[in-house]
């Protein structure tokens, strides 16, 4: 999977990389990703600022899980470059990768907690696997994030015992333990309560104008991001359909954007996955 | 016939390609035990425990019975000879060197492989993997070489248990129960069992730990990452390691007489 040479035409020129004091602290160029003979990005090219909070946005199924995951080196590109922090993230060995990767934190669909873990320890496991802290500094560092997060309370609690909403809350504060300079949440309002849903949308905002960093918000859910972002990326088609301030995003002329925005059913983006005729079908002409 | 050669040609590749990738897992697991057994001990406690400790009441109670039928089939089949005083040694002989490792490796497989094997799966389909790559943390490391050390640690000791309870079986079936003289039952034992009948047994067990733990281990972490899929690799531990284990009983019996 990390033999990146193998899919990269090595007469392509990207452009040269980014030094890790620019505006831009992610910058890809070109991306083209597929799985099997499904195209999902093509000639992908975005920015992501450093300070910023940029969501990313796209009807389901356009890839922006995959996106993440890309960005992460979790896939690796097929064509095109993804630099993070100025150093092209598909050239890193195992170890540089890990270094790189301490200044990620990321929020999971499902918190992803460790099952075999209680809360405390869950928050904590980054701290033990990668720093000598003594067990006292580690108990209040775990401590003010759970209280970041409003579950100091439940550090005794196990995973299983939490609602989706408070694993979620868990998995931030675990994310967050580390100070990183980048934090990445997939889908963070899925399936929330609204005031859990109200409380995360405030502590994205907070953690990051407080603590100075950069955040990627991915995302379907229109009316939260708006409230959270700085800018957004509307990823359609394998491309960059739209981008801007949530503002520009609502006032803009596209079709596609406005479906989008304002969950239109009629548009450019189909509601229907392709399929034979309906009448047909149901007729049973289809298979004749 | 071109579709009979080409199917054949691609189970061929496949099977050739997932025993490579096996092979270098395996190495893999082997070039960081040393790192896990010196830096994280308590890792590989752990999972003694779990493997080890918590299959113990199964081990104890099947060695027991396992013990008692040999105590019995060897007492009525020796008394057509009158040579019923030998039950200890057919006892002894037999679990020793290969009822205990044999039967060991099977629960085994079906209590602690099974359970890593979900485990792992169920850490995948979770994304706890991932959320550990994301978190600059090794999973090879950090979970499974622990957990494939714990399992072939604690395999030669619980064939010991399962010896030891079995003979245990044996003698209270045919002593307490069938009359054996309790002197000619020790003593038959300890003039036909000698230590390389102890050693026999000693590299069964540590050759069924390694490969039951590393089958568990690779089935999970190969696991496609659904309900389904964790279902299928747990059952493929248990169907390929009770296979591996006769056969390589076979192959080491063979090697060792």
């Amino acid at each position: 999977m990390l033999r990146r040479s193998a899919f990269l035409p090595i007469n392509r020129y990207y452009g040269p990389a980014l030094d890790d004091t620019s505006e831009n602290l992610i910058e890809i160029r070109d991306l083209m990703y597929s799985r099997g003979s499904r195209v999902i990005f093509k000639d992908l090219n975005l920015t992501i600022k450093r300070g910023e909070v940029t969501a990313i946005m796209g009807p389901s199924g356009t890839g922006k899980t995959t996106l993440l995951r890309l960005i992460t080196r979790q896939l690796v590109p097929q064509q095109g470059v993804i630099f993070v922090n100025g150093v092209d993230i598909a050239s890193l060995n195992r170890t540089q990768l890990y270094e790189q990767r301490r200044r990620f934190g990321m929020l999971f669909q499902n918190g992803a907690l460790l099952t075999d873990l209680n809360v405390f320890e869950n928050v904590a496991f980054p701290l033990r696997e990668h720093t000598n802290l003594s067990n006292r500094l580690i108990r209040h560092v775990v401590l003010t994030k759970l209280h970041a997060v409003g579950l100091r309370g439940a550090a005794d609690m196990e995973p299983a015992e939490l609602s989706g909403g408070m694993a979620r809350r868990v998995a931030l504060a675990r994310a967050m333990v580390m100070d990183p300079d980048i934090v990445i949440y997939d889908e963070p309002f899925v399936g929330l309560d609204p005031i859990s849903m109200g409380v995360i949308v405030r502590l994205v905002r907070r953690m990051n104008d407080a603590l100075g960093i950069t955040s990627i918000v991915v995302s379907h859910d229109v009316a939260e991001v708006s409230t959270v972002a700085d800018r957004s990326y509307l990823i359609s088609d394998g491309k960059v359909a739209a981008s801007g301030s949530p503002d520009e995003l609502n006032n803009t002329n596209s079709e596609l954007v406005r479906q989008f925005m304002h969950g239109m059913a009629d548009g450019p983006v189909a509601f229907h996955f392709e399929a034979p005729n309906y009448a047909e079908q149901l007729l049973g002409r289809d298979a004749e | 016939m071109t579709t009979l050669l080409r199917d054949l040609y691609a189970s061929t590749h496949e099977f050739v390609r997932t025993f490579g990738a096996f092979q270098l897992f395996f190495l893999r697991l082997l070039k960081d035990a040393p790192r896990i057994l010196v830096r994280r001990p308590g890792l590989v406690i752990k999972q003694v425990y779990n493997t080890g400790a918590l299959s113990l009441v199964i081990i104890m109670v099947c060695g027991f019975f396992v013990g008692g039928v040999l105590g019995l089939q060897g007492y009525s089949n020796l008394a057509r000879f009158n040579a019923e005083d030998s039950v200890g040694s057919v006892v002894a002989l037999a679990l020793i060197k290969e009822l205990g490792p044999v039967i060991t490796a099977l629960l085994f497989a079906g209590r602690a492989g099974t359970a890593l094997s979900s485990e792992i799966g169920l850490m995948k389909a979770t994304d706890q993997l991932s959320a550990m790559e994301m978190m600059a943390v090794n999973p090879v490391r950090r979970v499974l070489v622990p957990r494939f050390l714990g399992g072939a640690i604690a395999m030669p000791f619980l064939v010991a248990i399962f010896s030891c309870i079995g003979l245990f079986g044996g003698h209270v079936v045919a002593v307490d129960l069938l009359s054996v003289d309790v002197g000619s039952f020790w003593q038959q034992l300890q003039l036909s069992v000698d230590i390389d009948d102890i050693r026999e047994g000693f590299y069964k067990s540590v050759v069924f730990g390694i490969v039951v733990s590393l089958l568990a281990v690779w089935e999970g972490y190969n696991a496609v990452p659904t309900a389904e899929g964790v279902g299928r690799a747990t059952t493929r531990t248990v169907v390929i390691s009770a296979i591996a284990i006769l056969i390589l009983d076979f192959m080491i019996t063979a090697v060792m007489l």
